[in-house]
Order: structure tokens, then C-alpha cells, then sequence
């Protein structure tokens, strides 16, 4: 687990990475650089921690037990995590710890995901060539999250991701997502208002026109 | 004997105080064996200047040796990228420096043979002093050190047309005692005529480059096969000194002949122990000299003529400095290179004092100017490792600012990993590694095996690992990981104890034999130990497990969690094996820990529940039957 810099941030954040071949990523490499540049955040590579997928359980529920607010961060996968990540969700989330009646170790804390996606955004609705909104795609998630007692907020997306670095989108989104995770820390984001939005991000994507 | 005994502590007792406190003040082992010399010689006066001279021709053998280590480490497509560097950068040197000294020395009056002679004397740098200090601080690489070397070798190949040259020069007045450049007994080559002189010149350069790359093999295989390290030592100082003195026979330079051989067996797979085995020679040899050119200084000269000596010297120095400077900028050698380049080669050589016997010995000088040339050249030795020290503290400080902004240059052998055995363990690292493009340097000291490595063209090269020198030369300094796969227990521990103690930055990854060996090699100091037998074995029994009816990703599971406690149980136990006193064998507490482990084990692995977590099938326990009750209130 990496972390740096500042002991008492109010909010403790655990970011949860999950990309396969991080030597070909063009925009979560830059994501993951710039979170790492933000003091008071802590990163798990997964697939650099667990190259065999051998989770270490207790390792990881004990992260959970020390931080407040949970990102995934991943390129979408077939409308879904990478395999490590779920591994991770079938091993870490346990009766008994993360859910059922004593598994109340995770009530009241946050997760979000951080995610690219290939297709662009009108591609994710009832009309497009995706048919679901990325929301909609995420709702096994997001049930998983109100399951464990979890606040879910919405995902933090880049569209296009393919074309980001030949657009020059790569930029603004890496801005933005370091805008997010200081004021996640810093206490400064309305939980609830961010529940119920479509996406975490201003606008900024190729999409045009998009609300906040 | 008891004289001979005596004289060699003072030159060594001298270079032992002198060396290490010149290196713990950064002045360098070259200007620590100089003082040492200057100490011994003209100031105390412990040795008298005929010895010294006697001395500083057998030390001189160190330059011969140390361009055959050289060679070895140029491989031939190198040297040939090098060609136009050498001649251009080479030859400018030599001729404008001859030039410049003539002229400067006719305009103060002398006469225009002794003028060309002195340039020609002086010409030359010191290829002892630069490449020596070049080594010790890691110069050798730069582009300004690789243009400098280039120069030092034009230099050596100009000595034999300076040869030639200088008898010509005779003053009528002196040429009464009569004098022939080469000693007569002591060359073939004197008396026979030009052209066929220049055919036993081919000739010679011909056996040692054909006999270095179709005799050496064969010979060097024979004597390692005799397991004898003295042996092999032997042979490699034979070589060397055989070079030697067939190019001393046929009138040229030793130095190059033996740089010549160096490069011809630059892809021996006997490379890394032949450097091993020359190197402490050479040190010492080099060292002496050194200590020699000090004790040489003749401080009541120096006292006569003060002005005029250190005026000379200085001069000469800010000539050559000037015509380097004028070539770097020429050769397009920027910001520190060019410097390195310019204060590296400002000094004159020892070939100069060659020369200078020689020229004396044809009557081209007489005594008086050739001492006067021999204490300029001297102390403009003496002053080069100061050069070396402006560089240091002046120069690359002025650059490092500027140098930082750059994206790093790609250093030739960063990423290398050395690799200590190559039977049938250190093989598959080492296929691993170079079927993913990181170039390994592998060792190993049974011929047989180098042997069948280079049928199936897997480079090896032969030498015992185990030896530091060996290591070293295999480029231990550079390297970023030791893979140590000997097969010799205490051996493996030998080895990584110096490698984390000589070099902590390596990262040292040891194969154990057993779980003894292991500790041991963890107690030594290895980053990462794997015993040889612990992951087929488990390989093999998930794979009984299977075969027993067990559904392979359970059988996976089991083997996963067997790990598992295998690796919290292993830093107990290690500890406990710490405490073992001195007891023979794993001590008491350890074998209870053991057992211990054992049943946590057998525990372990017969828990089979389907309520409760175990360790074997955590995670994919479902959750219990009645879970469900849990989400009534919703």
C-alpha cells in the first residue's frame, strides 16, 4: 500500500486499483500518478499486490476498518470490474464482517467508483449501442454498497477513453479527479447530493452539453 | 634477502599509510602512492634514485597489464565504432602538441632537433595516471572519457614512429659515444632489412591475434579442468608477459601488443576470470609506479632551477590543456566532457621517461636537458590528480544544476543482473531473464558445464563466483541483482555475505537447499531465499491431491492456505533457529516450534466447516443457511 504525507485528514481515503496492464494505460496511469501526488490518500494495487489473485483477507478488511471512503478505480471491463476486483468483493466481503447480522463493519462509510470507460457517452443510454446508462450498469455495485451499509456515490467517469490522449481530454479529467479526492478528504463534498447525480464529474467529456 | 624484504616494506608500508588517507581526503590512490613516493624518496631520503630508475622499468610492466584488462573489456566491434575518434582526436593531439612545443622551444633558442625532440617527449600523456583514476571514479563511460581513451591509445600507437624518428635527430657534437636505440642481444629485428622487418611485424601481431582466438580456448579449458586457481593464475600472467616480451623482441610497444591480446579475447568466455586474475597485479604494479615517478622527483634539481622547472611544467600543461580544449570543441564534447577531456590529458607520460633514456641513449639529449624534461615530467604527473580534483569540486558541480534538467542518459549496463551458476537452476532464471531482454552476466566454474551453456549459445562465462574478484569484474558495482544458484552450501553463504556487505544496494536472491541453508542465507543477508525443493514438492502434491478425487481449485485452495501457514509460521521459527545458541543442528526450541507448526497445520488443513472460516476455504464459505433471516427487517 502506498500513502503519502499528511498524519489527520478528515477523511480517510482508500483507493482499491485494478488494472491488468497498467504498461498500456493511457489515462488511469495519469490517474493514478496524479492520486498518488495527493497527500493523504492510500492506494492498493491490487494486481501488483496479488499477481496469483491470492487475496490476503484480514489485510484487506483491516484497510476497510481504517478508512472512511472506498474508491474502485478501474477501466470498465464488459460493464463490469477487472476479475481481481471481484475477486476481491466475493473475498473480502464477508458474512459476518461486511454484511448479515453482525456485519456491521462497514455501516456508514462511502464508495465510489473511478472509472474509464471505451464507449462514449451517448453510447450509454436507452438509445445508444450500450442500452444502459453506466449508472444502471453499476447498480450491482451500488447494491453491494447499500447491502454493507455503504453510501454510494456516483461514479467519477471518463467516456472516449481510447481517444482521451489524442483529444486532449486527458488533462482537465486528471484536474478534476484531483479536485475530487481533495475535498473528499477534506470533508468539503455534499454525500448526499452526490448520491443522486449521473456522474461525479462537472461535464468536460467529448459529450456535449452534458449537466453537472 | 634481508635487504630485499626491508626495501619492500618501505614501498609498501608507504603506500599503505598514504593511500587510504589520500582517498579519505579525495585526493584519489594516484596522488596518495605519488606522495608516498616523494615521503620515501627525495624527502626522507629511505630510498636512493638507482633503484628507483631499476624499479620503475620492472613497474612500468602495470601499463602493459592494465591495457590487456583494457582490451579485454573492448570488444573489437567497439574499438572499430571508435576508428575515427582514435585517428582524428588522436592524431590532432600528437601533432599539434609536438608542433606547439617545437615552436615555443625554437622561439626561446634552442636548436630545432632538441626542439622536435622535447615535443615529441612530451607529447604524450600519462595513460597510467588517467585511466586509473578514470576507473576509480567511474569516468570511463562518459563521452569524455571514452574521447580520452581514445587519445591515450593514439598515443601508444605513435610511440613507434617516434621511435623511429628520434635517432634522427642525433647532435652531431654528442654522437661520438656511439649508441644504437635497440639493444642489439635483445632484438631480433636489428639488423634485418626494412621490408622484412615489416613482415616479422605482421607476423608477430598475426600469432598473437590468431593464437588469441584459437589457442587461448583450448589451453585455458585444459588448465581449469585441473581445478588449480594457481594454475589458471599462471597461465593468464604467462600470457600477458609472453605478449610482452614478443612485441619488446620485435621492437614494438608491449602496451599495445598486450591491449591487442586483451581485445581478442574480449569474447573469451574466460574474460571475467582473466580479469580476476590480472587485476591484483596490476594494482600493485601501477601502485609502484606511481611511487617510483614520486620518489624520482629530485627536489635539489627543483631547488636549483625552481622557476625554471615550475615554469616549464606549468607551461607545458597549459599548451596541452589549450590544444585539448581547442579539439574538444572541435569534437563537439560538451559541458563537462569537454572539461574531463581537456584537465585529464594536460600532464606528460612515462613514456616520456622512455623516451627520454632513448633519446639520451641516440644522443638526440644530453644529461642535462633530459633530467630538466624528466622532473617537468614528474611533477606535471603529480599535479593531474589535482586536475582531477578541480574537475570534481569546480567543473561537474557547474554542470550537475543544468545536467539535472536532462532526461537521464541510458547507461549501458543498468538493469544487469548477475547470475553465480548455471546448472540446471540458475539456467531457467537465467532463460527467464534474457527471453525478457535483461542482460545477465553469467558465471560459473565447472569448464564442463560453460562448456555445454555455449553448445546450445547461452553466453557463460567461467570463473568461481564465489571469489570476490571475480564478482567484481563481472561488474557487481553496476549490477542491480546477485541471482546465487552455486552449487556449494557454505559456499552461497560466503557470497552473500560480501555482496550485502560490499554491495548493500544489490539485491541478493539465493537458492537454498534446504530449510537450514535458508536461515543461514537470511542470516547472511539475502533479500529473497527460495529453497530449491519447496515449490515443485508443492506443485507435486496439489497435483496427488487431484488425482485423489479432490476438485482442482480446492486442491488449489489447500495448496494456497498450506503456503500460507508455511509463511507466518517461517518468521517464528526463524527466530526461534536465531537463538539456537551453540547448540549443533536447529537447538530444542526449535524442533517444539516445529512440531508446533505442524499441528497448526494438520489443523488447518482438516477443518472442513461449512458455518465457520477456516483458513483452507475462507472466502468461499457461503454465507449460513438461515442468513437470510438477517434481511427480514427490510
Amino acid at each position: 500500500m502506498y500513502y503519502r504525507g499528511m498524519t489527520n485528514p478528515d477523511r480517510k481515503i482508500l483507493i482499491l486499483f485494478a488494472h491488468p496492464s497498467l504498461d498500456r494505460s493511457e489515462v488511469n496511469a495519469e490517474l493514478l500518478r496524479a492520486a498518488s501526488a495527493v497527500e493523504g490518500i492510500s492506494i492498493v494495487d491490487l494486481y501488483g499486490e496479488y499477481p496469483t489473485y491470492q487475496i490476503d483477507i484480514d489485510r484487506e478488511q483491516q484497510r476497510l476498518l481504517e478508512h472512511d471512503v472506498v474508491i474502485f478505480m478501474f477501466p470498465l471491463y464488459w460493464y463490469s470490474t477487472p476479475a481481481i476486483l471481484k475477486e476481491w468483493q466475493d473475498l473480502v466481503l464477508e458474512y459476518g464482517f461486511a454484511y448479515g447480522a453482525d456485519g456491521t463493519a462497514l455501516n456508514g462509510k462511502t464508495l465510489l467508483c473511478a472509472i474509464t470507460a471505451g464507449g462514449p457517452e451517448e453510447a450509454y443510454r436507452a438509445e445508444g449501442f450500450n442500452h444502459f446508462t453506466l449508472r444502471e450498469l453499476l447498480r450491482p455495485i451500488e447494491q453491494t454498497a447499500i447491502l454493507c451499509g455503504m453510501r454510494f456515490l456516483a461514479p467519477f467517469a471518463l467516456f472516449g477513453s481510447r481517444t482521451a490522449v489524442d483529444g486532449g481530454r486527458v488533462g482537465n479529467h486528471v484536474a478534476e479527479w484531483v479536485n475530487l479526492l481533495e475535498a473528499l478528504r477534506d470533508d468539503r463534498v455534499d454525500l448526499a447530493a452526490a448520491q443522486d447525480l449521473s456522474k461525479l464529474n462537472a461535464a468536460g467529456d467529448e459529450s456535449t452539453g452534458d449537466k453537472a | 634477502v634481508t635487504d630485499y624484504l626491508l626495501h619492500a616494506m618501505i614501498y609498501l608500508g608507504a603506500a599503505t599509510i598514504a593511500v587510504p588517507v589520500a582517498r579519505l581526503l579525495g585526493l584519489g590512490s594516484v596522488l596518495g602512492y605519488l606522495i608516498a613516493g616523494v615521503i620515501i624518496g627525495p624527502l626522507t631520503g629511505l630510498v636512493v634514485d638507482s633503484e628507483t630508475e631499476t624499479l620503475q622499468h620492472f613497474a612500468e610492466f602495470g601499463v602493459v597489464m592494465m591495457l590487456f584488462l583494457v582490451g579485454l573489456e573492448l570488444e573489437p566491434s567497439v574499438m572499430w565504432s571508435m576508428r575515427r575518434r582514435l585517428v582524428g582526436l588522436g592524431g590532432m593531439q600528437v601533432v599539434l602538441t609536438v608542433l606547439a612545443v617545437a615552436a615555443l622551444a625554437l622561439v626561446a633558442g634552442v636548436d630545432w632537433r632538441i626542439a622536435l625532440a622535447a615535443g615529441l617527449i612530451l607529447a604524450s600523456s600519462s595513460t597510467a595516471i588517467v585511466l586509473q583514476t578514470f576507473d576509480e571514479k567511474g569516468l570511463a563511460r562518459t563521452e569524455g572519457g571514452r574521447a580520452g581513451f581514445s587519445v591515450l591509445l593514439f598515443q601508444d600507437l605513435a610511440v613507434i614512429p617516434i621511435i623511429a624518428l628520434l635517432p634522427l635527430l642525433a647532435l652531431p657534437e654528442l654522437v661520438s659515444t656511439v649508441g644504437n636505440g635497440l639493444d642489439a642481444d635483445q632484438s631480433l629485428v636489428a639488423d634485418l632489412p626494412d621490408w622484412l622487418y615489416g613482415l616479422v611485424l605482421i607476423g608477430s601481431i598475426g600469432i598473437v591475434v590468431v593464437g588469441g582466438h584459437y589457442l587461448s580456448g583450448p589451453i585455458f579449458r585444459f588448465v581449469a579442468r585441473s581445478g588449480l586457481r594457481e594454475a589458471f593464475t599462471t597461465t593468464a600472467l604467462a600470457l600477458v608477459v609472453g605478449i610482452a616480451a614478443l612485441m619488446g623482441l620485435v621492437g614494438l610497444s608491449p602496451a599495445l601488443g598486450a591491449f591487442l591480446a586483451g581485445m581478442v579475447l574480449a569474447n573469451s568466455e574466460f574474460r571475467h576470470e582473466l580479469e580476476a586474475n590480472i587485476e591484483p597485479f596490476k594494482g600493485l604494479l601501477l601502485g609502484l609506479f606511481f611511487i617510483t615517478v614520486g620518489a624520482g622527483i629530485r627536489f635539489d634539481l627543483l631547488r636549483e632551477d625552481l622557476g625554471l622547472v615550475l615554469g616549464l611544467t606549468l607551461g607545458i600543461m597549459l599548451l596541452k590543456a589549450a590544444i585539448l580544449f581547442g579539439l574538444a570543441l572541435v569534437a563537439k564534447l560538451r559541458r563537462s566532457d569537454g572539461w574531463l577531456f581537456t584537465l585529464s590529458l594536460a600532464q606528460a607520460g612515462e613514456f616520456g621517461f622512455v623516451l627520454l633514456g632513448y633519446s639520451q641513449d641516440n644522443d638526440v639529449l644530453d644529461a642535462g636537458i633530459a633530467r630538466l624534461l624528466a622532473l617537468v615530467i614528474a611533477l606535471s604527473m603529480f599535479l593531474t590528480p589535482m586536475l582531477f580534483i578541480v574537475f570534481d569540486k569546480v567543473i561537474v558541480p557547474r554542470y550537475q544544476a543544468r545536467d539535472d534538467d536532462r532526461e537521464p542518459d541510458d547507461v549501458d549496463d543498468e538493469g544487469q543482473v548477475i547470475i553465480a551458476g548455471v546448472g540446471r537452476f540458475g539456467q531457467i532464471v537465467n532463460r527467464l531473464l534474457l527471453a525478457n531482454d535483461v542482460p545477465t552476466v553469467v558465471l560459473d566454474r565447472f569448464v564442463g558445464q560453460v562448456e555445454r551453456m555455449s553448445q546450445i549459445q547461452m553466453k557463460t562465462y567461467y570463473g568461481d563466483a564465489s571469489r570476490p574478484g571475480l564478482l567484481q569484474t563481472a561488474g557487481i558495482a553496476n549490477a542491480s541483482a546477485l541471482v546465487i544458484a552455486i552449487d556449494d552450501y557454505e559456499g552461497s553463504v560466503e557470497m552473500t555475505k560480501y555482496v550485502k556487505h560490499a554491495y548493500p544496494e544489490v539485491f541478493v536472491l539465493a537458492r537454498a537447499f534446504d530449510r537450514g541453508h535458508q536461515y543461514l542465507l537470511r542470516e547472511a543477508g539475502a533479500d529473497y531465499i527460495v529453497k530449491e525443493t519447496y515449490y515443485s514438492a508443492l506443485e507435486l502434491g496439489g497435483e496427488t491431491l487431484k488425482r485423489l478425487g479432490l476438485h482442482p481449485f480446492v486442491a488449489q485452495r489447500r495448496r494456497a492456505a498450506f503456503e500460507r501457514v508455511e509463511e507466518c509460521s517461517g518468521e517464528k521459527l526463524y527466530q526461534a533457529w536465531l537463538e539456537r545458541e551453540a547448540e549443533e543442528g536447529f537447538g530444542d526450541n526449535y524442533v517444539d516450534l516445529y512440531m508446533e507448526v505442524e499441528r497448526v497445520l494438520d489443523e488447518a488443513m482438516k477443518k472442513n466447516r461449512d458455518d465457520s472460516h477456516d483458513r483452507a476455504e475462507r472466502g468461499w464459505t457461503p454465507p449460513p443457511k438461515n442468513y437470510l433471516d438477517d434481511f427480514e427487517g427490510d
